[in-house]
């Protein structure tokens, strides 16, 4: 039994590392699917907004480990 | 696809990936080989690599029979959650907040610990050489699976992919058998840095493609969010160090 947590920690440990940021690209993920479709009509401005969702999400998840590592040292 | 797009969307990404797993297991295995034995160090490392190949070979091409839009999205979700993952690691490297890999005392480590251990003979194999080589090849060769895999199954470049991955291996072992000792001049960060943004670029495009959005120019759009993610690694790179500089001189006063 053991094993297996271990072989799921390491699965679960590839995909995330921040959990915050991993909550939030899912997240906005499901808006981009269910929601934007509803609020962004042309298909081709779609694909940016989801980029430009995505790198804010990954700017912030920088700001916010770089404050906490400086912090800590 | 191209075979051109192909090379540049599953052989490179995999291998430049493949590079940097090979390289962390290669210091293992040598820590192994130096302290516990040749022997028990290359069983350890050629069982994981079959039962990683066993991994591609059974869920590669099962994912073919999935529908491509459904692929698409999962694959892409899982895409984007690595690759943002090595990215934001590779950013923060680099900034500075958090410190290098270093593949040199990453192999002192281990060797320490490879001395200090007990262990029992099993046919001439020692058990905990092998055990640690195993665990060490699974492991980082773990993530070259998913990689082989996400990336070969969405563009349909299985063989591609795996041919990238087994060419980095190639290139890892030889230098390793030359040199004898860790590859610590691989700029490790930089390809980790360059991997995490294309496989973020690949991630986007495929979820796009799943939830069936038009990206301006078709597949040449990739090479449009490769540029978007570089530019947002750079920005996120120079907000980091600033952080770390102004945290220093804050420091520094509150200390005067």
């Amino acid at each position: 039994m053991t094993w297996l947590m271990n072989g799921l920690k390491q699965v679960y440990g590839l995909f995330v590392e921040d959990g915050a940021l991993s909550v939030a690209i899912c997240v906005w993920l499901l808006i981009v699917w269910f929601g934007l479709p509803h609020v962004v009509a042309s298909g081709t401005t779609r694909p940016i907004v989801l980029f430009i969702g995505l790198a804010v999400l990954l700017v912030d998840s920088v700001r916010r480990g770089s404050a906490l590592k400086s912090s800590s040292k | 696809m191209h075979p051109e797009t192909q090379f540049w969307t599953a052989t490179l990404p995999a291998f430049l990936a493949s590079t940097v797993e090979f390289v962390e297991a290669l210091t293992v295995v040598l820590a192994v080989g130096i302290t516990r034995g040749w022997r028990s160090a290359i069983i350890g490392a050629v069982a994981a690599v079959g039962m990683l190949g066993l991994l591609v070979l059974l869920f590669g091409p099962a994912l073919a029979r999935f529908p491509i839009a459904w692929l698409q999205i999962a694959v892409g979700w899982l895409l984007i959650l690595f690759g943002m993952r090595w990215l934001r690691k590779a950013i923060l490297r680099a900034g500075g907040a958090i410190s290098m890999h270093d593949e040199m005392s990453a192999f002192e480590l281990q060797k320490q610990q490879l001395q200090d251990a007990t262990s029992s003979n099993r046919r001439g194999l020692d058990v905990v050489g092998f055990l640690a080589s195993f665990k060490a090849v699974t492991l980082e060769g773990l993530e070259v699976v998913f990689i082989v895999i996400a990336v070969g199954a969405t563009a349909n470049a299985l063989i591609p992919a795996s041919v990238g991955a087994a060419a980095a291996g190639v290139l890892v072992v030889a230098a390793g058998i030359v040199l004898q000792r860790p590859l610590s001049r691989v700029p490790e960060n930089s390809l980790k840095l360059v991997v995490g943004v294309m496989l973020s670029a690949f991630g986007t495009f495929w979820i796009g493609e799943g939830l069936g959005m038009k990206w301006i120019g078709e597949d040449v759009a990739i090479l449009g969010l490769i540029v978007g993610y570089l530019v947002t690694s750079v920005i996120s790179i120079a907000f980091s160090r600033r952080v770390q500089t102004s945290q220093a001189a804050e420091a520094r006063v509150s200390q005067t």
